[in-house]
């Protein structure tokens, strides 16, 4: 258990910066929408069209860091390896 | 002697008409009008923009300077990339765009009228009001008359279009956006960027 706990903790963490990298690597917040500028051909104007897409930001790498570290926490707390009872045969 | 009456009569009509003010409405059903702001912020600046843009405005374009209108943003248009930032702006806390639906800007004057070719550039003096806190400014405009190009950007429709172009900043502080506080977390100067295009059809 103490050894599964810690390989989703690493897990995690490989994921989290594996996906944020592979996303950008953006050093800003966690975008939902992202602005995409058109043209107005006559008018010349700038234009904004918002379309959705999930962009992780330092804050979703702080959140899997967290939670990587408490699962990572909470297997100190978990024994090697349970004690096996003792049979009447070991006797 | 009646039918040379009648063409001075004609003239004279017609360029009263020509020379008459034309009203712009700012309603985009092609959604390219926008107003674009920025805040500064310890992470990265927020960026975000208001597609909610209507209004009119009355402009002549041999008379520039007796431009007159009103250009009105919803408040609950305002876009930001973060979820969370829109919540937290749009909530009472911010802007409160439940009980002020609207951002607007009324001009009452223009002054430093320069004009080359279709394009004038002035100062207007108007009444800004945000968060149902009205102050008056003086904002830099750009205006560029495009004479006959509405059919150009709306098929099926004649008639000709005003390009509005202003660049300018505020303070929320003075606006009731929770002044003095959280300045370490957004800034209390908003730079406030119009591009929007008004169609007069014929």
């Amino acid at each position: 258990m103490k050894m599964i706990l810690r390989m989703i903790a690493a897990m995690l963490v490989a994921g989290a910066v594996i996906f944020w990298v592979a996303a950008g690597a953006n050093r800003g917040w966690t975008k939902t929408q992202i602005p995409i500028k058109t043209v107005d051909a006559v008018t010349g104007l700038e234009g904004i069209q918002w379309q959705a897409k999930f962009v992780p930001g330092v804050d979703f790498l702080g959140a899997a860091l967290l939670a990587a570290g408490v699962l990572a926490g909470i297997s100190i707390f978990i024994p090697l390896k349970s004690k096996q009872p003792k049979t009447e045969n070991n006797k | 002697m009646k039918t040379k009456l009648a063409i001075l009569t004609l003239v004279g009509v017609t360029g009263i008409v020509l020379a008459a003010p034309q009203t712009f409405d700012f309603k985009d059903p092609k959604g390219i009008n926008n107003a674009g702001f920025t805040l500064d912020a310890p992470l990265e600046a927020i960026n975000g923009n208001a597609s909610g843009v209507s209004g009119t405005v009355t402009f002549d374009p041999s008379n520039p300077g007796a431009t007159a209108g009103k250009i009105i943003v919803a408040a609950g248009s305002l876009m930001v990339p973060n979820p969370m930032q829109r919540t937290h702006m749009l909530s009472d806390k911010w802007l409160d765009a439940t009980k002020y639906p609207e951002i607007s800007f009324e001009s009452k004057e223009f002054k430093n009228i320069q004009t080359a070719g279709d394009t004038t550039t002035a100062d207007v003096t108007g009444t800004f009001t945000l968060k149902g806190v009205s102050k008056d400014l003086t904002v830099p405009v750009k205006l560029t008359y495009l004479k006959d190009k509405l059919g150009d950007r709306l098929p099926n429709q004649k008639g000709d279009l005003l390009v509005i172009r202003a660049s300018f900043s505020i303070k929320r502080g003075d606006f009731n956006i929770n002044p003095g506080q959280y300045e370490d977390k957004v800034a209390d100067t908003i730079e406030l960027n119009l591009s929007i295009a008004g169609a007069s059809p014929k």
